[in-house]
Protein backbone atom coordinates (compact mmCIF):
# COMPACT_ATOMS: atom_id res chain seq x y z
CA UNK A 1 0.00 0.00 0.00
CA UNK A 2 1.27 3.43 -0.82
CA UNK A 3 -1.81 5.54 -0.22
CA UNK A 4 -1.00 9.20 -0.71
CA UNK A 5 -2.17 10.58 2.59
CA UNK A 6 -1.02 12.51 5.61
CA UNK A 7 -3.21 10.45 7.90
CA UNK A 8 -1.45 9.67 11.16
CA UNK A 9 2.04 10.54 9.93
CA UNK A 10 2.51 13.87 11.70
CA UNK A 11 1.47 15.16 15.11
CA UNK A 12 1.17 18.48 16.88
CA UNK A 13 3.61 18.27 19.77
CA UNK A 14 3.29 21.77 21.16
CA UNK A 15 1.14 24.89 21.10
CA UNK A 16 1.80 28.38 22.34
CA UNK A 17 0.36 31.85 22.26
CA UNK A 18 1.10 35.29 23.63
CA UNK A 19 -1.26 37.29 25.75
CA UNK A 20 -4.10 38.33 23.48
CA UNK A 21 -4.57 42.10 23.28
CA UNK A 22 -7.15 44.46 21.88
CA UNK A 23 -5.97 45.79 18.53
CA UNK A 24 -3.27 48.37 18.91
CA UNK A 25 -2.61 47.43 22.55
CA UNK A 26 0.34 45.09 22.20
CA UNK A 27 3.35 46.41 24.13
CA UNK A 28 5.53 44.20 21.95
CA UNK A 29 6.55 44.57 18.34
CA UNK A 30 4.77 42.15 16.02
CA UNK A 31 8.01 40.22 15.46
CA UNK A 32 8.48 39.86 19.22
CA UNK A 33 4.95 38.46 19.48
CA UNK A 34 5.81 35.87 16.85
CA UNK A 35 9.01 34.90 18.66
CA UNK A 36 7.27 34.59 22.03
CA UNK A 37 4.51 32.37 20.65
CA UNK A 38 7.07 30.13 18.93
CA UNK A 39 9.18 29.80 22.09
CA UNK A 40 6.11 28.94 24.16
CA UNK A 41 5.03 26.30 21.65
CA UNK A 42 8.53 24.75 21.82
CA UNK A 43 8.42 24.82 25.63
CA UNK A 44 4.99 23.16 25.57
CA UNK A 45 6.39 20.52 23.21
CA UNK A 46 9.36 19.92 25.47
CA UNK A 47 11.86 20.59 22.70
CA UNK A 48 14.67 23.08 22.23
CA UNK A 49 13.80 25.91 19.84
CA UNK A 50 17.04 24.96 18.06
CA UNK A 51 15.30 21.79 16.83
CA UNK A 52 12.94 23.84 14.67
CA UNK A 53 13.94 23.61 11.02
CA UNK A 54 10.93 24.99 9.20
CA UNK A 55 8.13 27.55 9.28
CA UNK A 56 4.74 27.79 7.63
CA UNK A 57 2.25 30.63 7.71
CA UNK A 58 -0.54 32.22 5.69
CA UNK A 59 -2.22 35.47 4.73
CA UNK A 60 1.04 37.27 3.96
CA UNK A 61 2.25 37.16 7.54
CA UNK A 62 4.97 39.78 7.78
CA UNK A 63 7.40 37.75 9.89
CA UNK A 64 9.82 36.19 7.45
CA UNK A 65 10.99 32.64 8.25
CA UNK A 66 14.59 33.51 7.39
CA UNK A 67 14.52 36.38 9.89
CA UNK A 68 12.96 34.06 12.47
CA UNK A 69 15.63 31.43 11.84
CA UNK A 70 18.39 34.01 12.21
CA UNK A 71 16.86 35.55 15.32
CA UNK A 72 16.41 32.14 16.95
CA UNK A 73 19.90 30.99 15.97
CA UNK A 74 18.62 27.89 14.18
CA UNK A 75 21.34 25.55 12.93
CA UNK A 76 19.60 25.37 9.56
CA UNK A 77 16.37 26.30 7.81
CA UNK A 78 14.92 23.49 5.71
CA UNK A 79 11.36 24.53 4.99
CA UNK A 80 9.81 27.94 4.45
CA UNK A 81 6.23 28.12 3.30
CA UNK A 82 3.51 30.72 2.72
CA UNK A 83 -0.01 29.67 1.80
CA UNK A 84 -1.32 31.72 -1.13
CA UNK A 85 -4.25 34.05 -0.65
CA UNK A 86 -7.45 33.53 1.17
CA UNK A 87 -6.59 35.37 4.40
CA UNK A 88 -7.82 33.33 7.35
CA UNK A 89 -8.81 30.61 4.91
CA UNK A 90 -5.19 29.52 4.97
CA UNK A 91 -5.06 28.55 8.64
CA UNK A 92 -5.65 24.83 8.23
CA UNK A 93 -3.74 24.77 4.95
CA UNK A 94 -0.65 26.14 6.70
CA UNK A 95 -0.80 23.24 9.17
CA UNK A 96 -1.27 20.89 6.23
CA UNK A 97 1.68 22.35 4.34
CA UNK A 98 3.87 21.97 7.42
CA UNK A 99 2.63 18.42 7.95
CA UNK A 100 3.39 17.58 4.32
CA UNK A 101 6.96 18.80 4.77
CA UNK A 102 7.39 16.67 7.89
CA UNK A 103 5.73 13.60 6.38
CA UNK A 104 7.93 13.70 3.29
CA UNK A 105 11.18 14.31 5.12
CA UNK A 106 11.72 17.84 3.86
CA UNK A 107 11.91 18.94 7.49
CA UNK A 108 11.79 17.40 10.95
CA UNK A 109 10.19 20.07 13.10
CA UNK A 110 8.02 22.74 11.50
CA UNK A 111 6.39 25.63 13.32
CA UNK A 112 3.08 27.00 12.03
CA UNK A 113 2.60 30.55 13.24
CA UNK A 114 0.61 33.74 12.79
CA UNK A 115 1.38 37.10 14.38
CA UNK A 116 -0.67 40.26 14.12
CA UNK A 117 -0.19 43.70 15.60
CA UNK A 118 -2.83 45.67 13.80
CA UNK A 119 -1.94 48.80 15.74
CA UNK A 120 1.48 48.76 14.12
CA UNK A 121 0.09 48.07 10.67
CA UNK A 122 -3.25 48.55 8.90
CA UNK A 123 -6.52 47.20 10.29
CA UNK A 124 -8.50 44.75 8.20
CA UNK A 125 -11.85 46.36 8.87
CA UNK A 126 -10.94 49.71 7.35
CA UNK A 127 -10.24 50.03 3.69
CA UNK A 128 -10.12 51.94 0.46
CA UNK A 129 -7.73 54.64 1.64
CA UNK A 130 -6.22 55.07 -1.82
CA UNK A 131 -7.03 57.66 -4.49
CA UNK A 132 -7.70 55.23 -7.32
CA UNK A 133 -8.49 51.52 -7.63
CA UNK A 134 -8.22 49.09 -10.51
CA UNK A 135 -9.00 45.43 -11.11
CA UNK A 136 -11.84 43.92 -9.10
CA UNK A 137 -11.88 46.70 -6.44
CA UNK A 138 -12.69 49.21 -9.20
CA UNK A 139 -16.02 47.40 -9.57
CA UNK A 140 -16.85 47.33 -5.85
CA UNK A 141 -15.08 50.08 -3.83
CA UNK A 142 -16.80 53.03 -5.57
CA UNK A 143 -20.14 51.46 -4.55
CA UNK A 144 -19.12 51.37 -0.89
CA UNK A 145 -18.36 47.63 -0.94
CA UNK A 146 -14.88 47.74 0.55
CA UNK A 147 -14.39 45.75 3.76
CA UNK A 148 -14.49 41.97 4.21
CA UNK A 149 -17.88 42.25 5.93
CA UNK A 150 -19.32 44.11 2.99
CA UNK A 151 -17.81 41.59 0.58
CA UNK A 152 -19.16 38.52 2.36
CA UNK A 153 -22.57 39.74 3.54
CA UNK A 154 -23.60 39.44 -0.11
CA UNK A 155 -22.77 35.72 -0.18
CA UNK A 156 -24.37 35.01 3.18
CA UNK A 157 -27.54 36.85 2.18
CA UNK A 158 -27.86 34.69 -0.93
CA UNK A 159 -27.24 31.47 1.02
CA UNK A 160 -29.87 32.39 3.61
CA UNK A 161 -32.33 33.29 0.84
CA UNK A 162 -31.80 30.03 -1.05
CA UNK A 163 -32.41 27.93 2.04
CA UNK A 164 -35.02 30.06 3.78
CA UNK A 165 -32.80 30.57 6.84
CA UNK A 166 -33.46 33.44 9.24
CA UNK A 167 -31.00 35.14 11.56
CA UNK A 168 -31.51 32.91 14.63
CA UNK A 169 -28.66 30.50 13.76
CA UNK A 170 -26.28 33.46 13.41
CA UNK A 171 -27.35 34.72 16.82
CA UNK A 172 -26.79 31.28 18.38
CA UNK A 173 -23.26 31.12 16.92
CA UNK A 174 -22.35 34.52 18.38
CA UNK A 175 -23.83 33.73 21.79
CA UNK A 176 -22.04 30.37 21.97
CA UNK A 177 -18.65 31.96 21.37
CA UNK A 178 -19.22 34.53 24.09
CA UNK A 179 -20.48 31.90 26.53
CA UNK A 180 -17.36 29.81 25.97
CA UNK A 181 -15.12 32.86 26.36
CA UNK A 182 -16.45 33.42 29.88
CA UNK A 183 -14.69 30.18 30.97
CA UNK A 184 -11.49 31.01 29.08
CA UNK A 185 -9.08 33.34 30.91
CA UNK A 186 -7.07 33.91 27.71
CA UNK A 187 -10.12 35.42 26.01
CA UNK A 188 -10.19 39.13 25.30
CA UNK A 189 -13.94 39.00 26.10
CA UNK A 190 -13.47 37.00 29.32
CA UNK A 191 -15.59 38.72 31.95
CA UNK A 192 -17.62 40.51 29.29
CA UNK A 193 -20.67 38.28 28.72
CA UNK A 194 -23.03 38.81 25.82
CA UNK A 195 -26.72 38.47 26.60
CA UNK A 196 -29.37 37.74 23.96
CA UNK A 197 -30.77 41.19 24.67
CA UNK A 198 -27.41 42.84 24.00
CA UNK A 199 -27.10 40.90 20.76
CA UNK A 200 -30.59 41.86 19.61
CA UNK A 201 -30.02 45.51 20.45
CA UNK A 202 -26.63 45.70 18.75
CA UNK A 203 -26.23 47.90 15.72
CA UNK A 204 -26.18 46.69 12.15
CA UNK A 205 -22.76 46.62 10.52
CA UNK A 206 -23.99 45.38 7.17
CA UNK A 207 -27.23 43.42 6.91
CA UNK A 208 -27.50 40.51 7.62
CA UNK A 209 -24.66 41.03 10.16
CA UNK A 210 -24.98 42.87 13.45
CA UNK A 211 -21.97 44.01 15.48
CA UNK A 212 -21.63 40.72 17.34
CA UNK A 213 -21.78 38.70 14.12
CA UNK A 214 -18.41 40.18 13.18
CA UNK A 215 -14.97 39.06 14.38
CA UNK A 216 -12.75 41.10 16.62
CA UNK A 217 -9.48 42.63 15.53
CA UNK A 218 -6.62 41.91 17.92
CA UNK A 219 -2.89 41.88 18.51
CA UNK A 220 -1.06 38.69 19.43
CA UNK A 221 0.59 35.60 18.09
CA UNK A 222 0.05 31.84 18.15
CA UNK A 223 2.12 28.85 17.07
CA UNK A 224 2.04 25.07 16.75
CA UNK A 225 4.98 22.67 16.56
CA UNK A 226 4.65 19.71 14.17
CA UNK A 227 6.91 16.66 14.29
CA UNK A 228 6.79 13.09 12.93
CA UNK A 229 4.21 10.94 14.74
CA UNK A 230 6.84 8.62 16.22
CA UNK A 231 8.81 11.56 17.62
CA UNK A 232 5.65 13.01 19.19
CA UNK A 233 5.11 9.83 21.19
CA UNK A 234 8.37 10.50 23.06
CA UNK A 235 7.40 14.05 24.02
CA UNK A 236 5.51 15.18 27.13
CA UNK A 237 2.13 16.15 25.62
CA UNK A 238 -0.35 13.61 24.27
CA UNK A 239 0.24 13.51 20.50
CA UNK A 240 -2.45 15.16 18.42
CA UNK A 241 -2.37 13.50 15.01
CA UNK A 242 -3.18 15.13 11.72
CA UNK A 243 -5.81 12.83 10.19
CA UNK A 244 -6.57 14.91 7.15
CA UNK A 245 -6.22 18.35 5.58
CA UNK A 246 -7.80 19.83 2.48
CA UNK A 247 -7.65 23.23 0.85
CA UNK A 248 -9.00 24.93 -2.26
CA UNK A 249 -12.42 25.94 -3.54
CA UNK A 250 -15.00 24.83 -6.07
CA UNK A 251 -15.22 25.49 -9.85
CA UNK A 252 -14.43 29.15 -10.66
CA UNK A 253 -14.99 30.31 -7.09
CA UNK A 254 -12.81 33.35 -7.84
CA UNK A 255 -14.68 34.33 -11.03
CA UNK A 256 -14.27 38.11 -10.77
CA UNK A 257 -16.77 40.57 -9.35
CA UNK A 258 -18.99 38.04 -7.55
CA UNK A 259 -19.51 35.78 -10.59
CA UNK A 260 -18.75 32.42 -8.96
CA UNK A 261 -21.20 29.93 -10.53
CA UNK A 262 -21.95 28.54 -7.06
CA UNK A 263 -22.30 31.81 -5.18
CA UNK A 264 -24.15 31.07 -1.94
CA UNK A 265 -21.31 28.99 -0.53
CA UNK A 266 -18.52 29.22 2.03
CA UNK A 267 -16.24 27.62 -0.63
CA UNK A 268 -16.08 24.26 1.16
CA UNK A 269 -18.37 22.17 -1.07
CA UNK A 270 -15.45 20.36 -2.72
CA UNK A 271 -12.93 20.83 0.10
CA UNK A 272 -14.96 19.12 2.83
CA UNK A 273 -15.42 15.80 0.96
CA UNK A 274 -11.67 15.74 0.25
CA UNK A 275 -11.00 16.35 3.94
CA UNK A 276 -13.22 13.53 5.15
CA UNK A 277 -11.79 11.18 2.53
CA UNK A 278 -8.23 11.69 3.77
CA UNK A 279 -9.17 11.71 7.45
CA UNK A 280 -11.19 8.52 7.10
CA UNK A 281 -13.94 9.80 9.34
CA UNK A 282 -17.56 10.73 8.74
CA UNK A 283 -19.22 13.98 9.80
CA UNK A 284 -21.14 12.07 12.48
CA UNK A 285 -17.83 11.07 14.09
CA UNK A 286 -16.65 14.64 14.66
CA UNK A 287 -16.72 15.35 18.41
CA UNK A 288 -16.02 19.08 18.45
CA UNK A 289 -15.69 21.81 15.81
CA UNK A 290 -13.79 25.07 15.65
CA UNK A 291 -15.15 27.04 12.69
CA UNK A 292 -13.58 30.34 11.68
CA UNK A 293 -15.83 33.27 12.38
CA UNK A 294 -15.06 36.15 10.10
CA UNK A 295 -18.83 36.53 10.24
CA UNK A 296 -21.39 34.21 11.79
CA UNK A 297 -23.03 33.61 8.42
CA UNK A 298 -19.83 32.02 7.19
CA UNK A 299 -19.79 29.67 10.18
CA UNK A 300 -23.31 28.53 9.41
CA UNK A 301 -22.37 27.83 5.79
CA UNK A 302 -19.17 26.00 6.84
CA UNK A 303 -21.07 23.69 9.19
CA UNK A 304 -23.58 22.87 6.46
CA UNK A 305 -20.91 22.26 3.83
CA UNK A 306 -18.99 20.01 6.23
CA UNK A 307 -22.11 17.86 6.48
CA UNK A 308 -22.75 18.52 10.17
CA UNK A 309 -26.37 19.35 9.40
CA UNK A 310 -28.40 20.22 6.32
CA UNK A 311 -29.19 23.85 5.57
CA UNK A 312 -32.88 23.10 6.00
CA UNK A 313 -32.15 21.85 9.55
CA UNK A 314 -30.31 25.03 10.58
CA UNK A 315 -33.15 26.49 12.62
CA UNK A 316 -33.54 23.27 14.63
CA UNK A 317 -29.89 22.22 15.02
CA UNK A 318 -27.91 25.47 15.10
CA UNK A 319 -29.22 26.56 18.50
CA UNK A 320 -27.33 27.87 21.51
CA UNK A 321 -27.93 24.73 23.59
CA UNK A 322 -26.62 22.49 20.81
CA UNK A 323 -23.49 24.60 20.29
CA UNK A 324 -22.36 24.72 23.92
CA UNK A 325 -19.73 22.49 25.51
CA UNK A 326 -19.77 20.11 27.22
CA UNK A 327 -23.21 18.68 26.52
CA UNK A 328 -24.35 20.20 23.23
CA UNK A 329 -24.91 18.03 20.20
CA UNK A 330 -22.39 20.08 18.20
CA UNK A 331 -19.97 21.94 20.52
CA UNK A 332 -18.63 24.88 18.52
CA UNK A 333 -15.81 27.39 18.97
CA UNK A 334 -15.10 26.27 22.52
CA UNK A 335 -12.40 28.89 23.22
CA UNK A 336 -14.56 31.79 22.08
CA UNK A 337 -12.73 31.90 18.76
CA UNK A 338 -12.42 34.96 16.57
CA UNK A 339 -15.54 36.50 18.10
CA UNK A 340 -14.59 36.42 21.76
CA UNK A 341 -11.22 34.77 22.49
CA UNK A 342 -8.98 36.58 20.06
CA UNK A 343 -8.88 37.31 16.37
CA UNK A 344 -5.58 35.50 15.91
CA UNK A 345 -6.61 35.10 12.29
CA UNK A 346 -8.03 31.70 13.17
CA UNK A 347 -4.82 30.10 14.39
CA UNK A 348 -6.24 30.23 17.92
CA UNK A 349 -8.88 27.80 16.64
CA UNK A 350 -6.18 25.30 15.68
CA UNK A 351 -4.72 25.55 19.19
CA UNK A 352 -8.15 25.01 20.74
CA UNK A 353 -8.76 21.95 18.56
CA UNK A 354 -5.48 20.55 19.93
CA UNK A 355 -6.48 21.32 23.52
CA UNK A 356 -9.78 19.49 23.06
CA UNK A 357 -7.92 16.32 22.05
CA UNK A 358 -5.51 16.68 24.97
CA UNK A 359 -8.34 17.26 27.43
CA UNK A 360 -7.00 20.74 28.25
CA UNK A 361 -9.78 23.05 27.07
CA UNK A 362 -11.46 25.46 29.46
CA UNK A 363 -14.71 24.23 27.86
CA UNK A 364 -13.73 20.59 27.57
CA UNK A 365 -15.96 18.23 25.63
CA UNK A 366 -15.85 14.71 27.13
CA UNK A 367 -13.94 11.94 25.34
CA UNK A 368 -12.81 13.80 22.25
CA UNK A 369 -11.19 11.62 19.58
CA UNK A 370 -11.96 13.67 16.47
CA UNK A 371 -11.48 17.44 16.50
CA UNK A 372 -12.14 19.54 13.38
CA UNK A 373 -11.19 23.05 12.30
CA UNK A 374 -12.72 24.93 9.36
CA UNK A 375 -10.70 27.98 8.32
CA UNK A 376 -11.85 31.24 6.76
CA UNK A 377 -15.22 30.66 5.06
CA UNK A 378 -16.27 32.39 1.82
CA UNK A 379 -12.72 33.24 0.73
CA UNK A 380 -10.60 31.22 -1.68
CA UNK A 381 -8.68 29.10 -1.07
CA UNK A 382 -10.33 27.90 2.13
CA UNK A 383 -9.00 24.99 4.14
CA UNK A 384 -10.08 22.60 6.85
CA UNK A 385 -8.42 20.01 8.97
CA UNK A 386 -9.19 17.06 11.25
CA UNK A 387 -7.04 16.14 14.23
CA UNK A 388 -7.40 12.76 15.89
CA UNK A 389 -6.32 10.95 19.01
CA UNK A 390 -4.19 7.79 19.25
CA UNK A 391 -7.46 5.81 19.21
CA UNK A 392 -8.14 6.95 15.63
CA UNK A 393 -4.99 5.37 14.22
CA UNK B 1 -27.62 67.80 -12.59
CA UNK B 2 -27.75 64.39 -10.98
CA UNK B 3 -26.38 64.08 -7.48
CA UNK B 4 -24.33 60.99 -6.71
CA UNK B 5 -25.69 58.09 -4.67
CA UNK B 6 -22.67 58.01 -2.36
CA UNK B 7 -20.61 61.06 -1.35
CA UNK B 8 -17.51 61.97 -3.33
CA UNK B 9 -14.22 60.86 -1.86
CA UNK B 10 -14.25 57.12 -2.42
CA UNK B 11 -11.44 55.67 -4.55
CA UNK B 12 -11.87 56.43 -8.27
CA UNK B 13 -11.99 53.44 -10.64
CA UNK B 14 -9.30 53.27 -13.31
CA UNK B 15 -8.36 50.45 -15.71
CA UNK B 16 -5.44 48.21 -14.75
CA UNK B 17 -2.02 49.02 -16.23
CA UNK B 18 -2.53 46.12 -18.67
CA UNK B 19 -5.84 47.61 -19.86
CA UNK B 20 -7.96 44.49 -19.25
CA UNK B 21 -11.12 46.35 -18.19
CA UNK B 22 -10.58 49.54 -20.24
CA UNK B 23 -13.39 48.76 -22.77
CA UNK B 24 -15.88 48.53 -19.90
CA UNK B 25 -14.93 51.90 -18.44
CA UNK B 26 -14.85 53.54 -21.88
CA UNK B 27 -18.35 52.16 -22.49
CA UNK B 28 -19.83 53.53 -19.29
CA UNK B 29 -18.68 57.05 -20.29
CA UNK B 30 -20.98 56.67 -23.33
CA UNK B 31 -23.86 55.20 -21.35
CA UNK B 32 -23.14 51.70 -22.63
CA UNK B 33 -22.81 48.49 -20.64
CA UNK B 34 -20.06 46.44 -22.27
CA UNK B 35 -19.01 42.95 -21.22
CA UNK B 36 -16.79 40.26 -22.66
CA UNK B 37 -18.04 37.62 -25.07
CA UNK B 38 -15.90 34.93 -26.63
CA UNK B 39 -15.67 35.21 -30.43
CA UNK B 40 -14.85 31.51 -30.68
CA UNK B 41 -17.54 29.83 -28.54
CA UNK B 42 -19.91 32.78 -27.88
CA UNK B 43 -19.73 32.33 -24.09
CA UNK B 44 -20.38 35.43 -22.00
CA UNK B 45 -17.70 36.30 -19.48
CA UNK B 46 -17.70 38.71 -16.56
CA UNK B 47 -15.60 40.10 -14.92
CA UNK B 48 -13.01 40.49 -17.57
CA UNK B 49 -10.16 38.04 -18.09
CA UNK B 50 -7.61 37.51 -20.85
CA UNK B 51 -8.83 34.01 -21.72
CA UNK B 52 -12.29 32.50 -22.24
CA UNK B 53 -13.03 30.25 -19.26
CA UNK B 54 -15.30 28.04 -21.38
CA UNK B 55 -13.14 27.21 -24.43
CA UNK B 56 -9.71 28.71 -23.55
CA UNK B 57 -9.67 30.97 -26.61
CA UNK B 58 -7.82 34.27 -26.30
CA UNK B 59 -10.12 35.80 -28.93
CA UNK B 60 -12.44 37.69 -26.62
CA UNK B 61 -14.63 40.49 -27.87
CA UNK B 62 -16.76 43.11 -26.10
CA UNK B 63 -20.51 43.47 -26.63
CA UNK B 64 -22.88 46.18 -25.50
CA UNK B 65 -25.71 44.59 -23.57
CA UNK B 66 -29.21 45.41 -22.44
CA UNK B 67 -29.09 46.92 -18.94
CA UNK B 68 -31.97 44.90 -17.54
CA UNK B 69 -31.54 42.32 -14.82
CA UNK B 70 -32.83 40.95 -11.56
CA UNK B 71 -31.56 41.29 -7.99
CA UNK B 72 -29.53 38.17 -7.15
CA UNK B 73 -28.42 39.27 -3.67
CA UNK B 74 -28.16 42.49 -1.68
CA UNK B 75 -26.88 44.09 1.50
CA UNK B 76 -27.65 47.25 3.44
CA UNK B 77 -24.49 48.89 4.77
CA UNK B 78 -24.66 50.84 8.03
CA UNK B 79 -21.12 50.96 9.39
CA UNK B 80 -18.78 53.33 7.51
CA UNK B 81 -15.38 51.79 6.78
CA UNK B 82 -14.12 54.80 4.81
CA UNK B 83 -13.98 58.48 5.87
CA UNK B 84 -16.08 59.50 2.84
CA UNK B 85 -18.90 57.26 4.06
CA UNK B 86 -19.20 58.79 7.52
CA UNK B 87 -22.86 59.82 7.90
CA UNK B 88 -23.62 58.38 4.43
CA UNK B 89 -25.38 55.25 5.64
CA UNK B 90 -27.38 53.29 5.33
CA UNK B 91 -26.96 52.53 1.66
CA UNK B 92 -27.81 49.47 -0.43
CA UNK B 93 -25.46 47.40 -2.57
CA UNK B 94 -27.03 44.90 -4.98
CA UNK B 95 -25.68 42.00 -6.98
CA UNK B 96 -27.63 41.96 -10.24
CA UNK B 97 -27.97 38.98 -12.56
CA UNK B 98 -28.26 39.70 -16.29
CA UNK B 99 -30.29 36.98 -18.04
CA UNK B 100 -29.72 38.59 -21.45
CA UNK B 101 -25.97 38.03 -21.11
CA UNK B 102 -25.54 34.49 -19.87
CA UNK B 103 -26.59 35.30 -16.28
CA UNK B 104 -23.42 37.23 -15.56
CA UNK B 105 -23.62 39.41 -12.42
CA UNK B 106 -22.75 43.02 -11.65
CA UNK B 107 -22.33 45.00 -8.42
CA UNK B 108 -23.89 48.44 -7.98
CA UNK B 109 -25.99 50.53 -5.64
CA UNK B 110 -29.79 50.33 -5.62
CA UNK B 111 -30.95 53.91 -6.02
CA UNK B 112 -33.97 55.19 -4.14
CA UNK B 113 -34.93 54.89 -0.47
CA UNK B 114 -31.99 53.29 1.38
CA UNK B 115 -34.44 51.87 3.93
CA UNK B 116 -36.64 50.16 1.33
CA UNK B 117 -37.43 46.46 1.53
CA UNK B 118 -35.31 44.66 -1.04
CA UNK B 119 -36.57 41.54 -2.75
CA UNK B 120 -34.27 39.01 -4.38
CA UNK B 121 -35.62 38.41 -7.88
CA UNK B 122 -36.93 41.94 -8.35
CA UNK B 123 -36.38 43.34 -11.88
CA UNK B 124 -33.95 46.27 -12.13
CA UNK B 125 -32.59 48.59 -14.81
CA UNK B 126 -29.07 50.03 -15.13
CA UNK B 127 -28.61 53.73 -14.33
CA UNK B 128 -25.44 55.59 -15.30
CA UNK B 129 -23.88 58.01 -12.81
CA UNK B 130 -21.22 60.19 -14.45
CA UNK B 131 -18.44 61.75 -12.41
CA UNK B 132 -17.39 64.29 -15.06
CA UNK B 133 -15.21 66.50 -12.91
CA UNK B 134 -13.22 63.64 -11.37
CA UNK B 135 -9.63 63.21 -12.49
CA UNK B 136 -9.82 61.03 -14.47
CA UNK B 137 -13.55 61.26 -15.23
CA UNK B 138 -15.49 58.04 -14.82
CA UNK B 139 -19.06 56.75 -14.78
CA UNK B 140 -20.56 54.31 -12.28
CA UNK B 141 -23.44 51.95 -13.05
CA UNK B 142 -26.24 51.75 -10.49
CA UNK B 143 -29.59 49.99 -10.59
CA UNK B 144 -33.17 51.11 -10.10
CA UNK B 145 -36.28 49.02 -9.74
CA UNK B 146 -37.80 48.45 -13.19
Amino acid sequence: MSARTLRGKVAVAGIGETTYYKHGKSPDAEFTLALKAILRACEDAGISPREVDGFASYSNDRNDPSRLAAALGLPELRFSNMQWGGGGGGGAAAVGNAAAAVATGMADCVVVFRALAQGQFARFGLGGQMATVSGEPAFTFPYGMISPGQRYAMRAMRFMHEHGIGRDPLRAIALASYRHAQQNPRAVMHGRPLTPEMYDASRWIVEPFRLFDCCLENDGAAALVLVPAERARDLPQPPVYVLGVAQGSEHRNAAPIHNAPLYGTSSFTTVAPNLYAMAGVAPTEVDVVQSYENFTGGVLMSLVEHGLFRAEEAADVCTLDNLLAPKGRLPLNTSGGNLAECYMHGLELQLEAVRQLRGQSSNQVPDVDVSMVCAGPMVTPVSSLIFGSEACL
Amino acid sequence: MMTTYLPEGLPRPVPEPDGLSAPYWEGTRKGELRVQRCRACRAWQWGPEWICHACLSFDLGWETIDGRGTIYSWERVWHPVHPALKDAGPYIVVLVELPHAGNIRMIGNLVGDPQQDVRIGAPVQAVFEPHDTAQPAYTLVHWRLA
